[in-house]
C-alpha cells in the first residue's frame, strides 16, 4: 500500500502516464476483489467502507419506495432503511431469519430487500440463497451486507444469487476507509454522490487507489490462505467457547446451534455487567466488546441480542469475542484464565447473582 | 507487583484531571473513568451555545480522554444515563412538582458517584476511588469512624452536598483536593501539563442549562409525552387574599423574590408552596423567618447517632452561613428536630440541613 501513496501517486482517471499506472493498479485490484466474490471486475464499485456500500445499495435502488430488512442488521443498513418506508422482519432466538417472513413482508411497492450474510455480533449465517430465490420470484433486488462473512466463509455471488453485496476493508486485513459494493450486471443503481464519472457513474470521487490496492491484496491473501486460516480460527473459537462453558457456570452461547462464522462467539455470563467485564479484561490486555464498536457508549444494550429475544439484563451480561489472524492458542488459554478470575470477582459483587 | 488500581472519576474539568495527575505522580496505578450521565442532545429547545457548567457533553468526554492520554493512563467511559435519570432527574422533577426545592447533586453523590460508580470501580478491580470533590476524609481511631471535614479552601467546600455518604463509602473514597487551595490546584494543573488547565469551573446543576430548572422541567414533560397538566394557580397572602397568578408551583422556591409580578408596598417573597391547591403563599421578608425545622433521612458521619441533644452549626442551603442550633433526636431514629438559636430566613423543604462542629461534618438530613 505504501508505494501507492508515494511512487504511484497519479490520479487513476487522468490520461497521462502517471495516471495510467494508477489506473492499472486500480484495475488489478478490482479484478482481485471480483475474484474473491466470484464476480466480474466491472461489477465492483469501490467505496469508503461498509457503511457507504450499504447506504449506496439501499438509497441507490429504493428511494421513494419500500425496503424490507431485518431487526438485527448493522446500523449502516438499519439507519439507512429508517430514512425510507420500511419493514423490519424479526429474527428468531437462535439468530436466524425465516425466509418465509421475508416473503410475507413483500409489498407491491417494495424496491429492495436487505439481509445481512453473517451477523456482526453473534456470527450467525443467514439463508441468503433461499431469500434470493424469493426476491427473484418477486422481481426485487436483494442486497446482502457481507462485511462479516467475506474472508470467513466461502462467498460466491453466483451461488448466493444476490443483486448487491457489501464488503469492508478493515474486516479482511485491509485498512479502514475502503470497501466495495458488488452490483450485479443489469441492476439499475443511482449514485448517492454526484461529481465525475468515476466507477462507471455509480460512485463519484477520485478513486482511493492505495485503499483499493490494499483491498485487492487482502482479497488475494484470502483466496490463498483463507480456508486454512478459518479452520485454525474455528478450532481456537471452539476451544475458547468450550473452555468457558466448562469452567464458568451459568454461561451460554448466544446463537448456539446455528451455522456461524468461525471467528466469533457471543457469550452470556449471568449476573455480570458486560461493561465492567470488558474494562476488567482490557486492563488485563484482552480487547473484547459488549456489542458493536459503533454503538459503544450508548446506554442501550445490543439491539441484536434484544432482537433475538434476550431481556435487557441478559443482553447486558453478554460479551462478544472476535478472533483474528494474530491470535494464538496460548492467548485463548490466557483469556479463559482472565475470564474465570474476572467473572468470579464480578459475581461476588453482584446483588442479583446469588 | 503493581499496586491495586485506583479509579479516578474524570469529568474533563481541571479538578478531577489534577486528581488523576497527582495520584499518578504519587505512584498510584490510576484508571480514568468518565461517567456519561445525561445526553445533552436531549431537550434541544432549552439548549443554547452559551450554556455554561454542563456535564457530559461530547467536549467533556473529549477533554477527559485527552487528559488521560496526556498522563498515559487507561481510560474508559461508563454509561450511567439510565441510573442518572431514574435516581436523580426524575426525583428532581418530582420534588419540584411536590412543592419542594431538591438538590440533585446530593442525590447524584448518594446514588451514582458513591454507589454505581464505586461498584463499577470495584468490578474492574479498583478497590478505591478518588474524585475532585473539595472535602476532607480522615480516620478517627478513637471512635472508629471515618470523619468528614470541610475543605481547606473554604470558598470551594462541597461538604454540603456530601452529607449522605455512609461509612463504607467514605472508607473507599479519596478527595485529594480537600487539603488544597483552588489556586494551587490550577497551578498544579499547569505543572502537570494538563491540557484543560485553563478550563473554567463548572457552575449550576450539570444537566440544567443556564440554571433555568423550570424550563428544564417543562421541556422534560414535553419530551416524556406527559400532557401539560394544569399547573397554573394563584398567588395568595398568608391571610388568604389572592394577589396574582402563576404558571406552576415548580417556578417557585421558598425565599424567592423575582418573577412574582405582584405590585406591593414592600418587597414580597415566596413563603410556601402548596402543590395540592396550586397556591403559592407570598409575604414580607419577616414572614420567612423560622426558629425550627425537621430533617428526615438523617445520616450521621463523624459521630454515631446521638441519644441526647447535640450543639451544632447548621447549614440549610449551600450558600448559607451555618447557624448555631441544637439538634434533638425524635422518636424516629432517622429524624431530628433542629432548634436555631436565632430564627433563620427561608428554611426550604427539599434542601439539606447539614450539621457542623467547626470544620467537622457531624451529619445531615433532608428538610421536611
Amino acid at each position: 500500500m505504501l508505494p501507492m501513496m508515494i511512487d504511484v501517486y497519479g490520479n487513476a482517471s487522468s490520461i497521462h502516464h502517471f495516471g495510467q499506472t494508477a489506473r492499472q493498479k486500480l484495475d488489478a485490484s478490482r479484478k482481485q476483489v471480483a475474484g474473491l466474490l466470484g464476480a466480474e471486475p466491472q461489477e465492483i464499485v469501490f467505496t469508503s467502507g461498509g457503511t457507504e456500500a450499504d447506504n449506496l445499495a439501499i438509497f441507490g435502488v429504493a428511494t421513494g419506495g419500500h425496503v424490507i430488512t431485518t431487526s438485527f442488521e448493522h446500523p449502516a443498513v438499519l439507519a439507512a432503511a429508517a430514512q425510507l418506508d420500511h419493514t423490519l422482519v424479526p429474527v428468531d432466538g437462535s439468530g436466524m431469519i425465516d425466509p418465509d417472513a421475508i416473503r410475507g413482508a413483500l409489498r407491491s411497492d417494495t424496491k429492495v430487500i436487505s439481509v445481512m450474510h453473517a451477523n456482526n455480533e453473534v456470527g450467525t449465517i443467514q439463508p441468503i440463497a433461499e431469500i434470493a430465490r424469493i426476491a427473484a420470484e418477486a422481481g426485487i433486488p436483494l442486497h446482502s451486507d457481507g462485511v462479516q462473512a467475506v474472508g470467513k466463509i466461502p462467498v460466491s455471488m453466483a451461488d448466493l444469487g444476490v443483486s448487491m453485496y457489501s464488503i469492508s476493508g478493515h474486516k479482511i486485513g485491509a485498512p479502514k476507509g475502503v470497501g466495495a459494493l458488488y452490483v450485479r450486471k443489469g441492476t439499475s443503481l443511482k449514485p448517492m454522490m454526484y461529481g465525475g464519472r468515476h466507477e462507471r457513474e455509480r460512485r463519484a470521487g477520485t478513486e482511493n487507489v492505495a485503499g483499493a490496492v490494499a483491498l485487492g491484496r487482502a482479497a488475494e491473501w484470502i483466496a490463498e490462505h483463507g480456508e486454512a486460516e478459518n479452520r485454525r480460527q474455528a478450532a481456537l473459537r471452539d476451544r475458547l467457547e468450550q473452555s468457558i462453558l466448562d469452567r464458568i457456570p451459568d454461561t451460554r452461547v448466544n446463537g448456539a446451534g446455528t451455522p456461524r462464522v468461525p471467528n466469533t462467539t457471543n457469550i452470556r455470563f449471568d449476573g455480570i455487567d458486560s461493561d465492567a467485564l470488558l474494562i476488567a479484561l482490557d486492563l488485563k490486555g484482552f480487547a473484547v466488546s459488549s456489542g458493536a464498536a459503533c454503538s459503544s457508549g450508548a446506554p442501550e444494550p445490543s439491539h441484536v441480542l434484544l432482537a433475538m429475544g434476550l431481556s435487557r439484563l441478559e443482553a447486558r451480561s453478554s460479551i462478544r469475542f472476535s478472533l483474528g489472524r494474530s491470535n494464538t492458542i496460548e492467548q485463548v488459554d490466557a483469556l479463559v484464565e482472565a475470564l474465570v478470575e474476572s467473572v468470579t470477582h464480578l459475581r461476588k459483587l453482584a446483588p442479583s447473582y446469588a | 507487583m503493581p499496586k491495586n488500581p485506583l479509579a479516578v472519576a474524570m469529568s474533563g474539568g481541571v479538578d478531577s484531571s489534577v486528581v488523576a495527575g497527582m495520584l499518578q505522580a504519587r505512584g498510584e496505578n490510576v484508571i480514568g473513568l468518565t461517567m456519561q450521565l445525561w445526553n445533552q442532545r436531549r431537550l434541544p429547545e432549552i439548549q443554547s451555545d452559551k450554556a455554561t457548567g454542563r456535564c457530559c457533553s461530547l467536549d467533556d468526554v473529549y477533554d477527559a480522554r485527552a487528559v488521560a492520554q496526556h498522563l498515559g493512563i487507561p481510560y474508559y467511559v461508563v454509561n450511567f444515563e439510565r441510573d442518572f435519570e431514574d435516581q436523580v432527574v426524575k426525583p428532581f422533577v418530582d420534588e419540584y412538582l411536590a412543592g419542594r426545592t431538591p438538590i440533585p447533586c446530593t442525590l447524584c453523590n448518594n446514588f451514582i458517584k458513591f454507589d454505581r460508580f464505586l461498584e463499577m470501580a470495584e468490578g474492574v478491580g479498583a478497590d478505591r476511588i478518588a474524585t475532585g470533590h473539595y472535602a476532607q476524609i480522615r480516620w478517627n481511631p478513637d471512635n472508629g469512624r471515618w470523619e468528614m471535614l470541610r475543605s481547606m479552601d473554604r470558598a470551594k467546600d462541597q461538604t454540603y452536598f456530601l452529607f449522605g455518604l455512609k461509612q463504607e463509602q467514605l472508607a473507599r473514597s479519596m478527595f485529594p483536593l480537600g487539603a488544597m487551595e483552588k489556586s494551587a490546584v490550577r497551578e498544579l494543573a499547569r505543572e502537570l501539563g494538563i491540557p484543560t488547565a485553563a478550563k473554567p469551573d463548572s457552575q449550576e446543576i450539570c444537566f440544567v442549562p443556564n440554571g433555568d430548572y423550570a424550563a428544564f422541567i417543562d421541556a422534560y414533560f414535553r419530551e416524556q409525552g406527559i400532557a401539560p397538566q394544569e399547573v397554573a394557580g394563584e398567588l395568595v397572602t398568608a391571610d388568604g387574599h389572592v394577589v396574582g397568578e402563576h404558571a406552576g408551583v415548580h417556578h417557585f422556591t421558598v425565599g424567592q423574590r423575582r418573577g412574582l409580578r405582584v405590585a406591593a408596598g414592600e418587597p414580597l417573597y415566596v413563603i410556601a408552596t402548596d402543590p395540592a391547591s396550586r397556591r403559592v403563599t407570598v409575604g414580607r421578608d419577616r414572614e420567612l423567618l423560622s426558629d425550627r425545622a425537621y430533617a428526615g433521612d438523617v445520616n450521621w458521619i463523624s459521630i454515631a447517632a446521638p441519644a441526647e441533644p447535640v450543639r451544632a452549626e447548621v447549614k440549610i442551603r449551600n450558600k448559607h452561613a451555618a447557624a448555631p442550633a441544637t439538634i434533638l433526636p425524635t422518636s424516629d431514629p432517622d429524624r431530628v428536630e433542629i432548634r436555631f438559636d436565632e430564627p433563620q430566613r427561608a428554611v426550604t423543604p427539599g434542601q439539606g440541613a447539614v450539621f457542623y462542629s467547626g470544620d467537622l461534618v457531624l451529619g445531615g438530613g433532608w428538610i421536611e
